[in-house]
């Protein structure tokens, strides 16, 4: 079930609007205050006519139309009420709200049945099927193109064991962190976890489930637990024990374990075979029968796993190791407070990272320094590097542009040194140096360094986004990016922050570049002009852009200045713009 | 040359020595590829490792713009050159990169970095100097008296790396290349009218460039059109003809 649930956890709850149930409105049948009753006979001292019987369901109707939320009470009408005058069905409505609120909780999608399909040799097969696909009969192993023919509208995707496996490693490594120091997978879809002497800490066995299940729940994964004395017979409480969790006590394996099937014991299909034609079914069966012949006639493992299961014989779990991040401690014999002193320490840390780092074969990205005073307080140093890096040297300079930041109080008496961000970083060729014939030097060391001075904001290079009104035209991406350059029209190289008003414009309507302008005080009078370039403004972005235009013109005045600028409106159609002139950049 | 005079042979190699580190700066000097520009600058060129500063001849946005160009230019022929990137740190970040690119910086050559004062960009630039690695290091600076440009003249001879001072106007009526200066060759730019073309329209962009002070040479003053989409100037056609003449001209000048 994980892989299908894996993939629901992919896609956006589906807010599906649940069907509402109309709010029920009191039956037409009660004649109420009315004078005359239904069918006009009147006859003294009926049942329904009398007043306490009417007035007790009047005020009971009421009270349920009150109960009810402002929108659905029923009008005067609907109550029976008919003395009223009838409202209007068409009058005085407010109009129906454009966007509707969204939906308060997320509401379970009602999808249709969700199959994955895994290659086979040269056919199809259902790998795993959702509960919906499950409770219609379809099942894995099945092909898919039977699956197809029985169920019309079938959800089939491909099957990603990788991603799957990837999700149980995730769970196992949380199990390593958080529950438990032996956790590992087990095979496609479970997890184990060894609850030897941790139970307690989570509040007891029960509890620790109920919170393991919740946990599974809030990730939108279905659970089923097993506590079990073996590993094995945990696996197959767990997967044929048909409860969510399943808890039985030490030494109670054979008896929990006998009404199970035989496949429940991690059996290959070749021995399932072999018991069935024996008439074995369930483990039960197993239990009375005398080892030698059983070992002759279903082999072995099949032994194995049945003394695995009943704790005859030892099941190890190998554990999930967490990675682990490099660090390195000095304490400090005496207190020191000097820059020299501090930065000869960072030295000495930094060799003995960078040693731990080359055996992992690892560099860092993020290192931080901790700094613990005689006072007890602790100072903390980040950096980072925009490239993974074990080059001692370099990081010590980046620590130096730093050290005035440090503030050693009364002493700093230990300093830990740890990189809490590290990639995988194979050795470094140096063939090509050897040879004389340096490349490009590397840039990486020196946009650290600049970002250790500057911020790492402060360093960018600029690439094109796909619009054309040149405000928007730019983006900054990282320092070591080589982001695409732009379409080859004429750009100023500085641009004002926003275009400024021309005014005493001069200019023929509808397409001529201006003769003479005003701006910023000063009368230019135009001697060349190109132009113009029409931008569209962009109608998926505002409102107020869809009939937007801006006709650009390049102008030169009568002492050599080049400016950009531009009329808004096409100078025909007056939806487009007010024909008002600005300036927005400067040619050099 | 220092002052203690050594024996015959000392002296000898200390003259070879000179000679060599003359004839190494020609070397990594950065010719414009105008013959009018180059043959009137000391090295051939632009000193490869050296600082140089470049101002607007007037308070003006678009002679800023014309200065800026001019930079951009010498620093994408550079930067093709080197095969590397150009480090441009400014105080407050205004250029517009698709011009840029215009004048041969496309996105990938550039690495902008922005610092918070003029005192900022400074340190920024000696850092981009010294590491060695760059093809050139322009920043924009409205204060940089001798000591600042004396240190930016130092970190380029330590990282062989050339330096661009792009200064822009403080204040009305005083013009940035009146501070002192350890620069090698101090620009002057400003906006020129362009040639009529005989259709409607703006032709090629022209720039008065102004050499007004340069280390073993004499300072001219001369009309170039401004750089192509490679970075290159050209010398307008009517003065291409008149190259001697021009000489001439630039000399009284100065």
């Amino acid at each position: 079930m994980l892989p299908t649930e894996r993939l629901r956890r992919l896609e956006p709850a589906r807010a599906q609007p649940e069907p509402r149930a109309a709010p029920s409105l009191p039956v037409d049948d009660d004649p109420g205050a009315c004078s005359v009753p239904r069918g006009g006979h009147w006859r003294p001292g009926a049942r329904w006519a009398r007043s306490d019987r009417a007035a007790g369901d009047r005020a009971a109707v009421a009270a349920g139309a009150a109960a009810l939320p402002l929108h659905q009470q029923p009008t005067m009408r609907e109550l029976g009420r008919r003395s009223e005058a009838a409202e209007h069905p068409f009058k005085g409505r407010a109009h129906a709200p454009l966007a509707a609120p969204a939906a308060p909780l997320p509401i379970a999608p009602a999808a249709a049945p969700l199959i994955l399909a895994a290659p086979v040799g040269n056919r199809q097969l259902i790998a795993a099927a959702c509960p919906a696909a499950l409770a219609l009969g379809l099942a894995p192993g099945m092909a898919v193109t039977q699956a197809r023919a029985l169920v019309p509208g079938l959800d089939i995707r491909p099957a990603d064991p990788a991603a799957d496996r990837a999700v149980l490693d995730r769970l196992a490594l949380h199990a390593v962190r958080h529950w438990t120091p032996t956790a590992a997978v087990s095979g496609d879809d479970g997890i184990w976890l060894d609850l030897t002497g941790v139970a307690h800490l989570h509040g007891g066995e029960e509890r620790f489930c109920r919170r393991v299940i919740g946990l599974c729940r809030r990730l939108r994964l279905t659970a089923r637990i097993a506590v079990a004395g073996t590993p094995g017979a945990a696996h197959a409480l767990a997967r044929f024990g048909g409860q969510p969790v399943v808890r039985i006590a030490g030494g109670k394996e054979a008896q929990a374990l006998s009404p199970l099937p035989l496949a429940s014991l991690r059996v290959p299909p070749d021995i399932l075979s072999a018991a069935s034609r024996f008439g074995l079914e369930r483990v039960g069966d197993l239990l009375p029968m005398p080892r030698g012949p059983l070992a002759r006639r279903l082999g072995l493992p099949a032994l194995r796993r049945l003394d695995q299961a009943l704790g005859r014989v030892a099941e190890p779990i190998v554990p999930v190791v967490p990675e682990e991040v490099p660090v390195a401690t000095l304490r400090l014999l005496e207190p020191i407070g000097t820059a020299e002193a501090i930065e000869q320490v960072i030295r000495d840390l930094l060799a003995l990272l960078v040693e731990q780092l080359r055996e992992g074969g690892a560099g860092a990205r993020a290192l931080v320094l901790a700094l613990e005073r005689v006072d007890g307080s602790e100072q903390r140093l980040p950096i980072g590097t925009s490239r993974a890096t074990r080059d001692a040297a370099h990081l010590a300079r980046l620590f130096h542009l730093r050290i005035e930041r440090i503030d050693p109080g009364s002493g700093i008496e230990t300093m830990r040194l740890a990189a809490t961000r590290t990639e995988p970083l194979g050795a470094t060729a140096l063939g090509t140096t050897l040879a004389g014939d340096d490349g490009p030097a590397d840039l990486s060391t020196l946009v650290d360094q600049l970002a250790g001075r500057a911020g790492a904001e402060a360093l960018f290079t600029v690439g094109a986004v796909e619009s054309d009104v040149p405000e928007r035209a730019t983006a900054r991406h990282g320092p070591l990016d080589a982001p695409p350059g732009w379409p080859a029209w004429t750009r100023p190289v500085r641009l004002l922050r926003r275009p400024e008003p021309l005014s005493n414009v001069l200019a023929l309507l509808p397409d001529q570049p201006p003769r003479r302008f005003t701006w910023r005080g000063q009368a230019h009078a135009v001697v060349a002009g190109d132009g113009p370039e029409r931008i569209h403004g962009e109608w998926w972005r505002r409102d107020g852009e869809v009939w937007a235009v801006r006709d650009y013109f390049r102008v030169e005045d009568d002492s050599g200045a080049r400016f950009w600028l531009f009329r808004r409106g096409d100078g025909v159609d007056a939806a487009t713009g007010d024909l008002s002139w600005y300036m927005h950049g400067m040619f050099g | 040359m220092s002052a203690v005079a050594g024996s015959h042979p000392e002296i000898l190699s200390r003259l070879r020595e000179s000679v060599a580190d003359l004839c190494l700066r020609q070397a990594q000097a950065v010719p414009f590829g105008v013959a009018g520009i180059d043959g009137r600058l000391a090295d051939g060129g632009l000193d490869g490792a050296a600082l140089h500063e470049i101002a607007p001849a007037a308070p003006s946005l678009n002679d800023e713009a014309a200065a800026t160009l001019f930079a951009a230019g010498i620093v994408a022929r550079l930067a093709v050159a080197a095969g590397s990137r150009v480090l441009w740190v400014a105080s407050r970040f205004d250029l517009y990169a698709p011009g840029l690119e215009q004048a041969g910086l496309p996105p990938g050559r550039v690495i902008f970095a922005e610092g918070r004062d003029d005192r900022e960009v400074l340190a920024l630039m000696e850092d981009g100097l010294r590491h060695a690695g760059l093809a050139a290091v322009i920043g924009e600076v409205r204060r940089a008296d001798m000591t600042a440009s004396r240190r930016l003249q130092l970190a380029a001879d330590a990282g062989k790396t050339p330096a661009l001072l792009a200064r822009r106007w403080r204040r009305q009526g005083t013009c940035p290349l009146s501070e002192l200066s350890a620069a090698t060759t101090r620009w002057r730019i400003a906006c020129a009218p362009s040639a009529p073309l005989p259709a409607p329209g703006v032709g090629r962009a022209r720039w008065a460039v102004e050499l007004v002070r340069q280390r073993g040479g004499n300072p001219f003053s001369l009309t170039v059109e401004a750089c192509d989409d490679t970075g290159c100037l050209a010398l307008p056609a009517d003065a291409a003809h008149r190259a001697a003449a021009a000489v001439g001209a630039g000399a009284r000048a100065a």
